[in-house]
C-alpha cells in the first residue's frame, strides 16, 4: 500500500508540474507576456522596471523557474483590477462556489435516488418512462438556457425567488456563508437547482441501472423468499448495495460540478470563482486567470488522487494490478 | 487501379434479394419510430443552416434592412418594413426567426466542422496507438487519460483564454477537447481487430503501415467511431453555444445561438423573454434530435446487442 501511495503520489505531482508548464507556454509563450502581466495603463518607464522585475529579459527556461519559485511562495501576481494578490482574490470566492456545488450535489441526491428508484423497481410504469425520458432531457437542455427559463419563471413572471447574488450571509468559522440564512437559501435555490439538473439525471441513471440489476441477485431472491416485506428488501438489501456505486460517481463528479459552476455563477451573478474568472477573461486580468488555473488544476489532481486511493482501499485489485505491472 | 477492381469483383455478387448490410442498417435504424423522427428534425435544420439565406425573411445582418424602430417588438407584431416578426426582434430590430436561423448556421458549421478535424486527429492517433502499441500507446494513452479527467467545459476555457475569442479558436478548442474520446474508442476497437488474421495477411504482403492502418484497420473500427462522432457533434454544438453564452466564443459579428441567447439576458428581467428563449428552443431540438439519432446508431451498430 505505501508503495503504491509514493507512486501515485509522485503521479500527482508530475501531473501538476506538466499542468504548470502548460500554464506557463500558454501564457508566456503564445501570448506576449509583457502585455500579459503587466498593467496596459504602465508608462514606459514602468514597463521596463517590471520587466526587469519579472525577469522577462531572461531565456524562457529561466523565466520558467522564476514563475515556479514565486508559485510555490505562493506569490502567482497581483490583479490589475482589484490591485490585490491574484491567490487571495480567488480563496476568498472558494466558499461562495463550494456551497453552491455542494448544494447541487445534495439535490442530485436527494432527488435522483428516490426517482431511480422507482424507475428501476417499476421499469415499465408510464411514470417510470416519464422519469427516463426527463432525464434524457436534463442530459440534453443546455445549462445556460435553462438557468435563463427559470429566471424568466420564478424570478419574472412569478417574483418568488431573487434572481441574482448571494442574499444575506452568516459568519461560520470566519467565511461568509449563505446557506446559513433564510434570504441565503432563498438566493441559493435556483443556481443550485440548475447546476444539479445534469447530476440528478447522472444519478437517475445510475440507480435505475444498479437496482435492475441488484433485483436479480441471489441475495435478493433469498430475502423475498424468506418472506421479508418488499419494504425491507427495497430500502435494506437493494438500497444498501446500489448506494455504493453511486455515492463514488457523485464524490467523482465533485470536480466536474465546481467546473461547471463557471456556467452557473455566470448566469446568477453568483460572486464565486467561475464568476470571477469569467469576468476576468471579459477584461483580460491575467494573474487572476493564472492563479485560477493553477488552482483548479490542483483542485482536480488533489480529487482524482483521493478518488484513486480510495479505490485502492476498496478494492485490493487495483493496488494488486499496479504491483503487478 | 487494382483496388477498384478488387471492390468492383468483391460488390457486384449477383443482384438477387439479398438484403446489402445498408439496407440491413437502414431497415434496423428505421425500428424506432424516435430515431427517424429525430433523423427527419435534423434534416430539416440542416436544411435551414445551408439555405438561411434563401429562406430567412430578412438578412438580420444586412444593417440596410434594420430599422431600429422595430427594436424588441413582441412575437407577432408587423414591423415597418411590413412582414411579420413571428418571433419577434431583439434590440437591434432584428428579426429573431432570421437570426435563429443564421445562428444555426455557425452553430452547425462549428460544431460538425470541430467534430470532424477532432475525428480525423483522434481516429488517426487512436489507430496509432492500437498499432504501435508499447511506448507509442502509453504516451498517447496517458495523455488521453490526462485529459479526459479534466471536464471539457475547463479544458476549453483554459484553452480560450490564452488563445482569445473568435470562431477559428472556438474550433481549435473544440478539437482539443474532443480528440481523446476519438482516440480512446478507436484504440479499444483496433486493439481487437489487430489480432485478426486479414491484418497479418496485410503485414505479410509487406504493405506500409500507413496503407494497413487507413485501408484495413480503420473501415473495421468505423461503426463505433460513427457513434462516438454523433454524439461528439451534439456535444460540440452545447459546448460551443455554452462558450459563446459566457462571451468566450463567437464574436459578435458571427453570432451562433449562444450568443443570441446571451444577447436577451439582459432584457429577461423586464420580461422581454423571447429575445433568449427562441434561440434556446432551437438549440435545444437540434441537440436532442442529434442525440435520438446517435442513441438508435448505438444500439443498431453495437455488435453485442446484435440477436
Amino acid at each position: 500500500m505505501t508503495v503504491y501511495l509514493v507512486r501515485r503520489l509522485l503521479q500527482a505531482l508530475l501531473v501538476v508540474f506538466a499542468m504548470s508548464v502548460i500554464v506557463f507556454v500558454g501564457v508566456y509563450a503564445i501570448g506576449d507576456p509583457v502585455e500579459i502581466l503587466i498593467s496596459p495603463d504602465a508608462d514606459q518607464i514602468e514597463r521596463e522596471r517590471a520587466v526587469q522585475s519579472l525577469g522577462l529579459d531572461l531565456p524562457l527556461w529561466q523565466q520558467y523557474l522564476v514563475f515556479l519559485a514565486n508559485a510555490l511562495r505562493g506569490d502567482l501576481g497581483r490583479s490589475f483590477v482589484f490591485n490585490e494578490p491574484a491567490l487571495k482574490l480567488i480563496l476568498q470566492r472558494m466558499p461562495a462556489t463550494l456551497e453552491l456545488a455542494f448544494g447541487a450535489m445534495f439535490i442530485s441526491i436527494v432527488v435522483g435516488l428516490p426517482l431511480g428508484l422507482y424507475a428501476g423497481l417499476r421499469p415499465d410504469s408510464a411514470v417510470s418512462k416519464t422519469i427516463m425520458a426527463g432525464s434524457i432531457l436534463g442530459f440534453s437542455l443546455p445549462t445556460f438556457w435553462v438557468g435563463l427559463m427559470l429566471i424568466m419563471v420564478f424570478a419574472v413572471q412569478l417574483g418568488w425567488l431573487p434572481s441574482t447574488g448571494r442574499g444575506e450571509t452568516a459568519t461560520l468559522l470566519g467565511v461568509q456563508w449563505s446557506f446559513l440564512t433564510l434570504d441565503g437559501l432563498r438566493h441559493m435555490a435556483m443556481p443550485a437547482i440548475n447546476l444539479a439538473l445534469f447530476k440528478i439525471s447522472l444519478v437517475i441513471r445510475l440507480t435505475r441501472a444498479g437496482v435492475r440489476e441488484t433485483m436479480l441477485m441471489d441475495y435478493v431472491k433469498f430475502a423475498r423468499a424468506k418472506g421479508l416485506s418488499p419494504a425491507r428488501v427495497t430500502f435494506v438489501h437493494v438500497f444498501k448495495n446500489i448506494l455504493i456505486p453511486v455515492v463514488t460517481v457523485v464524490g467523482l463528479e465533485l470536480g466536474s460540478t465546481i467546473a461547471f459552476s463557471v456556467v452557473t455563477e455566470t448566469v446568477f451573478a453568483w460572486p464565486g470563482m467561475g464568476k470571477l474568472i469569467i469576468d476576468s477573461i471579459n477584461v483580460l486580468d491575467r494573474p487572476v486567470i493564472v492563479a485560477y488555473l493553477m488552482i483548479i488544476v490542483l483542485m482536480f489532481i488533489t480529487i482524482n488522487l483521493i478518488v484513486d486511493l480510495t479505490y485502492s482501499l476498496l478494492d485490493p485489485r487495483v493496488r494488486l494490478e499496479s504491483k503487478a505491472r | 487501379m487494382s483496388d477498384i477492381a478488387a471492390n468492383a469483383t468483391g460488390a457486384a455478387p449477383r443482384k438477387d434479394r439479398v438484403e446489402t448490410p445498408f439496407q440491413r442498417f437502414v431497415s434496423e435504424f428505421a425500428e424506432s419510430r424516435i430515431a427517424v423522427l429525430g433523423l427527419i428534425v435534423f434534416s430539416l435544420i440542416a436544411f435551414i443552416a445551408i439555405f438561411a439565406p434563401w429562406l430567412s425573411p430578412q438578412n438580420p445582418y444586412d444593417l440596410a434592412q434594420l430599422d431600429i424602430m422595430d427594436g424588441r417588438m413582441e412575437p407577432g407584431t408587423v414591423g415597418g418594413a411590413g412582414f411579420t416578426f413571428w418571433l419577434g426582434t431583439d434590440d437591434q430590430g432584428r428579426d429573431m426567426l432570421s437570426g435563429i436561423m443564421y445562428g444555426l448556421r455557425i452553430s452547425l458549421t462549428v460544431g460538425a466542422g470541430s467534430a470532424l478535424i477532432a475525428c480525423i486527429f483522434g481516429a488517426s492517433l487512436g489507430l496509432l496507438a492500437a498499432y504501435a502499441g508499447g511506448r507509442t500507446d502509453s504516451v498517447i494513452m496517458r495523455v488521453v487519460d490526462l485529459q479526459l479527467s479534466f471536464p471539457s467545459i475547463l479544458v476549453a476555457l483554459m484553452i480560450l483564454a490564452f488563445l482569445g475569442k473568435g470562431i477559428m479558436n472556438v474550433v481549435i478548442a473544440l478539437v482539443i477537447v474532443e480528440w481523446a474520446y476519438y482516440a480512446r474508442t478507436v484504440r479499444g476497437t483496433a486493439l481487437v481487430e489487430r489480432r485478426r488474421e486479414y491484418i497479418e495477411a496485410a503485414q505479410c504482403l509487406a504493405l506500409p503501415m500507413r496503407r494497413i492502418l487507413f485501408r484495413h484497420l480503420l473501415p473495421n473500427c468505423l461503426p463505433p467511431l460513427i457513434v462516438v462522432a454523433t454524439m461528439q457533434v451534439a456535444r460540440a454544438i452545447a459546448l460551443e453555444a455554452t462558450l459563446s453564452f459566457l462571451g468566450l466564443g463567437v464574436p459578435i459579428t458571427e453570432p451562433s445561438l449562444g450568443l443570441l441567447i446571451a444577447n436577451g439576458y439582459e432584457y429577461m428581467l423586464s420580461g422581454k423573454y423571447w429575445i433568449s428563449f427562441y434561440p434556446g428552443i432551437a438549440l435545444l431540438i437540434t441537440i436532442v434530435s442529434i442525440n435520438l439519432v446517435g442513441d438508435q446508431l448505438r444500439d443498431v451498430l453495437n455488435p453485442r446487442l446484435k440477436k
